[in-house]
């Protein structure tokens, strides 16, 4: 079965059990042995749950035997990325401070992904903290683009978007704070969801910035998104921030019927895009409308501030977070340190990358006497109208649709010494993360050179539904127009 | 917005960041650039808008709470386990007051 390992889809796996065309167990170990020697291409793992994984897929098997109900996932190899919880299971966050840090809990996203039967084979790579827009940022090495090795395969879940992409995994788990699931998505060519904040639980996530933080489903196709998020999605009283709304069966609704469905595109974010990114998008427009969508333009007016607001937000929320990081409780320590206060500052000092003290200390910055007005609740103020913008446009359109990213997968090494460049880039997929809203990235194409684009889908708050019907149409329809 | 070195050393001080020379001169130059990007945002007025600290829906006041159930702890065994040095049940620091 190893020829087509790397194709396998939920459906298909449901259907090889089924049959006894192989078992839970066959096919974990199948999995693994696929992964692990694909792993040095990419780096996209940094940790097997071996042993996990085939006790997760004997207790499939056995349910099969005994004829019960294994689960929407059942026997299905699922990637985690390193910023989730898994208890027993090492979790280093892409952090040399938490390179030993196995959590004694699991993450509610993982304990409801293996009560459906899905199959954790392994952790994957990701900037430290999940703070990077190319997972140049990791303290074990960089994630490589399996379609393009030179070039990157997007931020911060690097790791779990190459795993999708390689056939190394059928799903896995991202976190999306500005862009960290949809913009890697794009660059790797497979689809990637930002739920609505709350709808999915944070409990067992690494904190970045609570107020933004999301986990979200990676998948090679919508329908498998849509029933990993299913699964995750829900209220969990360990998380008082998640959301109450009832969780709909997405994948029953993809009917692939968007006829009448009102796109808006933001004015704000195509104009000027003129290169093959903005081509593909506005040729995937046109697939939109002869799918019988009603397309108008919109306008998002206040989206130029959207970087400015969120990376004032997101580091005053971090620089807090990150705090916990003190060479106490769950990290390594500096051993040359005499005084307590010395050693929290070695400690920091020491482990910490050049991407985590940059964003802390904005954020301290930002947070400081004398600067919290101007800035902190200066940006807090202009999320309103950015979160404003968007139920103003919901009143007029369905969905928004947008670019991913203004450009494909780059080069690595191409950003890196430029921090506010690389923050620009994240541009497009900022603003739905201040607002709070469903957005996911669905593959538009790819460029003359064989690089992927993404595809931005935005709708209203627990939307998802809509989010994913329009996708899989659009999915079905073969992408963008020739 | 330019900052100076001991704006960066101070800022660091309150973050407890150990800094090295050339990462204050490079922070310095960073955090100065993408603090004159985050002055656009004075370009708003923004007088009468709620700052937005949460993305929050309409929910009863107590629905988040849950019950009151008791539940066993992680154990200070479970809970120290990833110290980098413990003992007797607690975390070890080095000394808090100089003698």
């Amino acid at each position: 079965m190893s020829a087509e390992i790397s194709k396998l889809t939920v459906g298909r796996v449901r259907a090889g059990l089924a049959a006894r065309e192989f078992s839970a167990a066959e096919l974990a170990a199948e999995a693994l042995r696929f992964a692990e020697a694909e792993n040095p291409k990419t780096n996209a793992y940094l940790l097997f749950a071996s042993e996990r994984a085939l006790a997760g897929a004997r207790r499939v098997d056995e349910k099969i035997a005994r004829g019960e109900d294994p689960g929407p996932l059942a026997g299905v190899p699922v990637a985690v990325k390193d910023v989730i919880s898994t208890a027993g299971v090492r979790t280093t966050c892409g952090s040399r401070l938490l390179a030993n840090y196995i959590p004694p809990y699991d993450a509610t996203a993982v304990a409801r992904i293996e009560a459906a039967g899905g199959v954790i084979v392994g952790k994957t790579n990701c900037d430290e903290f999940a703070m990077g827009s190319s997972n140049e940022n990791s303290a074990f090495g960089p994630v490589r683009n399996p379609l393009a090795p030179d070039r990157v395969p997007g931020g911060s879940s690097g790791g779990s978007a190459a795993a999708t992409a390689q056939g190394t995994a059928v799903v896995a788990l991202g976190s999306d704070t500005g862009g960290s699931i949809r913009q890697p998505a794009s660059f790797c060519g497979v689809v990637g969801v930002t739920p609505t904040y709350g709808r999915v639980s944070r409990y067992g996530l690494v904190a970045f910035a609570s107020s933004l933080d999301h986990i979200g489903p990676f998948a090679r196709n919508v329908h498998d998104a849509a029933l990993l998020l299913r699964v995750i999605a829900g209220r969990d009283a360990a998380d008082a921030t998640s959301a109450f709304a009832p969780v709909p069966e997405y994948p029953a609704l993809l009917d692939g019927n968007v006829r009448g469905i009102r796109v808006g595109l933001p004015k704000e974010y195509l104009e000027g895009l003129e290169s093959e990114t903005g081509d593909l998008i506005r040729r995937g427009v046109k697939t939109l409308e002869k799918l019988g969508c009603k397309v108008r333009e919109i306008s998002l007016p206040h989206t130029e501030y959207a970087i400015g607001a969120y990376y004032i937000i997101a580091t005053a929320e971090a620089s807090s977070n990150l705090a916990r990081y003190d060479g106490v409780r769950y990290t390594c320590r500096s051993p040359h340190s005499e005084t307590l206060g010395d050693m929290y500052r070695n400690t920091r000092g020491e482990a910490f990358g050049a991407e985590c003290k940059r964003r802390i200390m904005l954020g301290t910055y930002v947070l400081s006497a004398g600067y919290y007005d101007a800035y902190y609740l200066k940006a807090q103020r202009v999320r309103h109208l950015i979160a404003r913008d968007f139920a103003n446009a919901f009143e007029e359109v369905d969905a928004v649709v947008t670019p991913v990213s203004p450009f494909p997968a780059f080069k690595l090494g191409e950003k890196v010494d430029d921090p506010l460049a690389m923050y620009l880039s994240d541009i497009y997929t900022i603003t739905g993360s201040l607002a709070g809203i469903p957005c996911m990235s669905v593959p538009c194409g790819r460029t003359r050179a064989g690089l992927p684009v993404g595809m931005q889908i935005l709708t209203g708050h627990f939307n998802e539904a809509g989010m994913f019907r329009l996708a899989a149409a659009f999915e079905q329809a073969g992408g963008p127009e020739a | 917005m330019k900052l100076t070195e001991d704006e960066v050393r101070y800022v660091a001080d309150l973050a407890n960041l150990k800094l090295t020379g050339a990462e204050l001169a490079r922070m310095r130059d960073d955090l100065g650039e993408i603090l004159t990007h985050m002055d656009k945002l004075n370009e708003l007025d923004t007088t009468g808008v709620e700052p937005m600290a949460q993305v929050l829906y309409d929910a009863p006041e107590t629905a988040t709470l849950r019950d009151d159930v008791e539940r066993p702890g992680l154990g200070s065994e479970t809970a120290t386990a990833n110290a980098p040095l413990r003992g007797a049940g607690f975390f070890k620091v080095p000394k808090v007051i100089e003698r």
